[in-house]
């Protein structure tokens, strides 16, 4: 069973007790285990305005959590928090392909900008005290051509 | 949003003639030469590759008043990186993270 990563984030009720939200995890902790997966990171972010009213709810309790396992057991803890009461809302992700995208993205531009640096004979890697208009430049477009202005 | 308006920046009309005014995003570039401000997609220009749904702080600028997405010809996001934006967006709805409508 190949493995993948998800994330799930639920929002409890503000005034849910500590004791549920305890509860709730350990529900979640429960069919992780039971069906084989693992639990990589909870994140209990705590209270937060909610961008909406849910029921009357102007705030909600989020934890987030990061769960390595199979589709399988996400649909399983997806068809039961959605008959668990007190969650006002709930979402599961995949991230591992978009980590790897995001990832391969990242050393390509890096070989990218290396490459270009030595076709103009420049060391592959940015020197120190180098001036904001490098090619491969860290600082945004943008905050480029506002430094140019203002300097002329 | 920085993206919203023309943004000036110095004195771009010191070699620049008078009838210039008008044309607010005209500026000049250091070899000499006009150009009109050119709309940078801000995920190319910082390399944000991995739009993330839980970085409320960078999705909410694309997110005006009302709630709704910022359209590409405003905001000058490329079509590849507006795409995921738009996902992030609506993920972040779901968790009312951001508003789907205001009002």
């Amino acid at each position: 069973m190949s493995k993948r990563t998800y994330e799930l984030i639920y929002v409890l009720k503000p005034d849910a007790p500590e004791t549920e939200v305890a509860d709730m995890h350990k529900q979640v902790a429960d069919i992780v285990e039971r069906l084989g997966g693992a639990i990589d990171k909870t994140d209990t972010w705590g209270r937060r305005k909610l961008a909406y009213e849910i029921g009357h709810h102007k705030e909600g309790f989020y934890v987030l959590e990061v769960i390595t396992g199979s589709g399988e057991l996400m649909k399983e803890i997806d068809r039961r928090l959605k008959v668990t009461e007190g969650l006002l809302r709930h979402l599961i992700v995949r991230v591992d392909e978009s980590t790897i995208k995001a990832e391969r993205m990242r050393t390509k531009r890096i070989d990218e900008s290396r490459r270009r640096r030595v076709a103009r004979g420049l060391p592959p890697d940015r020197q120190p005290g180098e001036g904001p208009q490098g090619e491969d430049s860290d600082d945004s477009g943008d905050l480029m051509f506002d430094g140019a202005e203002t300097e002329v | 949003m920085a993206f919203g308006g023309p943004k000036r920046g110095g004195p771009g009309g010191a070699r620049g003639k008078a009838g210039d005014k008008d044309k607010d995003k005209a500026g000049q570039r250091r070899g000499g030469g006009f150009f009109r401000r050119r709309k940078v997609c801000k995920f190319c220009a910082d390399k944000i590759d991995d739009i993330n749904y839980k970085d409320v702080k960078l999705l909410s600028g694309f997110v005006p008043e009302r709630g709704k997405v910022l359209p590409r010809r405003i905001s000058g996001t490329c079509a590849k990186h507006q795409r995921g934006l738009r996902v992030a967006i609506v993920r972040a709805r779901q968790l009312a993270l951001l508003p789907y409508a205001a009002d």
